[in-house]
């Protein structure tokens, strides 16, 4: 009874409005023109960037590798069409500051010609470090948003002791409804995906946990499941952050993950649904990850959908199909409103992670003005991870980092859920945004003064050492002098 | 005979007075204070005199003193007088101190004439270069000290700030003065 209790337990969060009537009911658009040039950034994951393996003037096809990843945490690119590369250069890369990041350019030629490429017989026949092999090569990466290189986690799943699979079907972000369309539509592709992931992770169940506003999704991943016992399909309650992966697996487990651990410390490791389906496409289809289904939504879109469309489509480009009204869009946001990112423009192309793009107006935006802190404690009782938001601003406010950190900051994950019910505007989590990248900037401050000390000290001994030669070389020098005169003295008096 | 006796006379006092000097030496010893040692490790060391103080060391006497701020060091900026007041277990107010712009110096290369004189005063070795060839500078361990600047002949070497990229992009601080405005 207690662990009963126990397990149904979720701390904080937010119930949003949730804007998804628009496109939930809709099926996902499978019809988007081939876009002329496609925008391929070779980072659309956490760790290292890609490295291109192909030239400009060189001809693709469809699924052929592009760059390959390189080093322990980094995922390739493949070429999301056939056509031709007819740049490799920097460009916007999609994020709140549109710096530029390197990119592909590929131009197609209509073809859409696959590159032909043997399958691997029955997967489950395969070494399950195979399976990882195969998703890292099809350049899998977490599609939730965060975009963590997926083979890495598989691996992970092996090395430790890992006794439950996680399926993230939450999608607590108001608007998006890409993963509620993928579970109504290809729910037997992701059961797949989660038994061929379930076998590289060598994990004996899978738990899947889907909001209870998405009725028909659960249907349709409880009538998939039903052949695999060990697949087990849970509602859990609409409450945003639900697809935090500490949330979920507090509520389905009863497990709390420690502050500055992982979820594999639980035994625990969860993907997303995207994800699953993109690994059931990399394995009996073999097709890399070259497109996604994304959400294009808000006030300012006349056919709100889903779409599925390759990587590096421009979001220009989506916004003229869903008949997006420049004029009235207010902001643009990749993700979800709660943690997506502000795009200052709509030139810049949809990557791996862009679950959806928002047009968003000016009604639905908040204002700006602030106000003073009332002290009202909301963002404390809405903090998921049972901070202090208040304070830790303050102390931010006053410089005083290392302060904010020892109530916390680290544990933040940057939800909004803080911001979101402030009655003052106050932009909570933006202080930790820049509080985190600040502490960041510091290490890095930090770890280039040690290095200098260690170049000075370094200096100071080379330019001693050749001070000494040089001491030495002149000693021998005069002593040679004086050899020599002496020898000459002798010689002198000999004569 | 009287030789010898000059010898090892003055050979055994001063065999005794180095020991008792060693000896002294050892128990005697003044102890410098612990806390300054503390406080110059956490400076960075380049001696600039930005302070007031004729280096770090002195610099750190004077906090460890209380005749200084933890906020005297304009290269340590905001994280530094975190650390030297914590060090110290004082409060400060940190609202007003302003990190320092971060700099590196950079080479023209149409009026670079390889005279390498910037390179022998680098004090982190970033400038790379032989007689007559164009210098270039490794950014990532320049540290904005000038020094290249000062000597350079052709005025080719000038600072620039860091250009921001992806990988040290950080979201600017939210601006108090906005909430003021509108309370």
């Amino acid at each position: 009874m207690l662990k009963l209790f126990k397990k149904r337990r979720i701390r904080g969060g937010v119930h949003a409005e949730e804007h998804k009537a628009s496109t939930s009911g809709q099926p996902i658009a499978v019809d988007f023109p081939l876009p002329k040039k496609l925008y391929i950034p070779l980072q659309q994951h956490v760790g290292k960037a890609a490295e291109p393996v192909v030239r400009v003037g060189d001809r693709v096809l469809k699924g052929q590798l592009l760059a390959h990843s390189q080093g322990m945490i980094s995922a390739p690119v493949h070429a999301s069409s056939s056509g031709m590369i007819v740049d490799i250069n920097d460009y916007p890369a999609p994020h709140p500051s549109a710096l530029p990041i390197r990119t592909v350019v590929l131009e197609t030629d209509g073809e859409d010609k696959w590159l032909e490429q043997p399958l691997a017989g029955d997967p489950f026949q395969l070494d399950p470090e195979e399976i990882s092999l195969l998703v890292g090569a099809a350049g899998i990466v977490g599609l939730g948003g965060a975009a963590f290189p997926s083979a890495v986690k598989l691996n992970l799943g092996r090395k430790n002791k890992i006794h439950t699979l996680l399926i993230n079907g939450g999608e607590c972000e108001p608007y998006l409804t890409c993963d509620d369309r993928l579970m109504q539509e290809r729910a037997v592709e992701i059961i797949d995906g989660i038994r061929l992931m379930l076998h590289g992770m060598e994990t004996g169940q899978a738990i899947v946990g889907i909001e209870d506003n998405k009725p028909a999704a659960y249907q349709a991943m409880q009538d998939a499941s039903l052949p695999y016992p060990f697949i087990k399909v849970e509602q859990v309650p609409t409450r945003y952050p639900m697809g935090w992966d500490r949330q979920l697996i507090r509520y389905l487990t009863g497990n709390e993950v420690p502050a500055g651990g992982r979820s594999a410390d639980v035994g625990v490791i969860m993907h997303n649904v995207g994800t699953a389906y993109s690994v059931h496409k990399a394995i009996r289809l073999n097709q890399p990850l070259i497109n996604r289904v994304v959400t294009v939504a808000g006030g300012a879109v006349a056919l709100p959908m889903n779409i599925e469309v390759p990587i590096g489509t421009l979001i220009s480009e989506l916004f003229a199909f869903c008949g997006v009204d420049q004029d009235a869009t207010q902001r643009i946001v990749m993700g979800g409103p709660m943690m997506g990112d502000a795009l200052p423009h709509s030139n810049l192309p949809i990557v791996k992670a862009s679950s959806g793009i928002l047009a968003l107006t000016r009604k639905e935006i908040r204002s700006t003005a602030q106000q003073p802190c009332i002290r009202c404690a909301q963002c404390v009782s809405a903090c998921p991870a049972g901070l202090l938001p208040l304070d830790m601003a303050n102390r931010i406010r006053n410089n005083q980092l290392d302060a904010a950190v020892d109530i916390g900051l680290k544990d933040c994950i940057s939800c909004g859920s803080c911001s979101y019910v402030c009655p003052s505007n106050i932009p909570l989590v933006h202080y930790f945004k820049y509080a985190t990248g600040e502490l960041v900037a510091r290490q890095q401050a930090q770890h280039k003064s040690e290095q200098t000390k260690r170049l000075i000290d370094d200096r100071n001994a080379r330019i001693a050492r050749i001070k000494k030669q040089q001491e030495e070389e002149e000693e021998a020098r005069l002593a040679a002098k004086a050899e020599r005169e002496r020898l000459k003295n002798e010689q002198g008096t000999l004569a | 005979m009287f030789i010898l006796t000059a010898v090892v006379s003055l050979t055994t006092l001063g065999l005794i007075l180095g020991l008792m000097l060693g000896i002294a030496a050892k128990y005697l010893k003044v102890e410098s204070n612990p806390i300054v040692d503390e406080l110059e490790a956490l400076m960075p060391g380049s001696q600039c005199g930005q302070c007031g103080y004729p280096g770090c060391r002195p610099a750190a006497e004077a906090l460890a003193a209380g005749e200084a701020s933890p906020t005297l060091c304009p290269p340590g900026g905001s994280s530094l007088a975190e650390q030297l007041a914590k060090l110290l277990g004082v409060e400060i107010d940190l609202s007003d101190v302003k990190d320092p712009e971060l700099l590196v110096a950079r080479v023209s290369e149409d009026t670079c004439t390889g005279c390498t004189r910037c390179f022998k005063v680098c004090p982190t070795d970033a400038i790379v270069g032989a007689p007559k060839q164009i210098h270039a500078v490794v950014a990532d361990a320049c540290i904005g000290c000038k020094k290249c600047v000062a000597v350079c002949p052709t005025e080719c070497l000038q600072m620039h700030p860091v250009e921001v990229t992806l990988r040290n992009w950080r979201w600017p601080k939210p601006s108090v003065s906005e909430e003021v405005a509108t309370c």
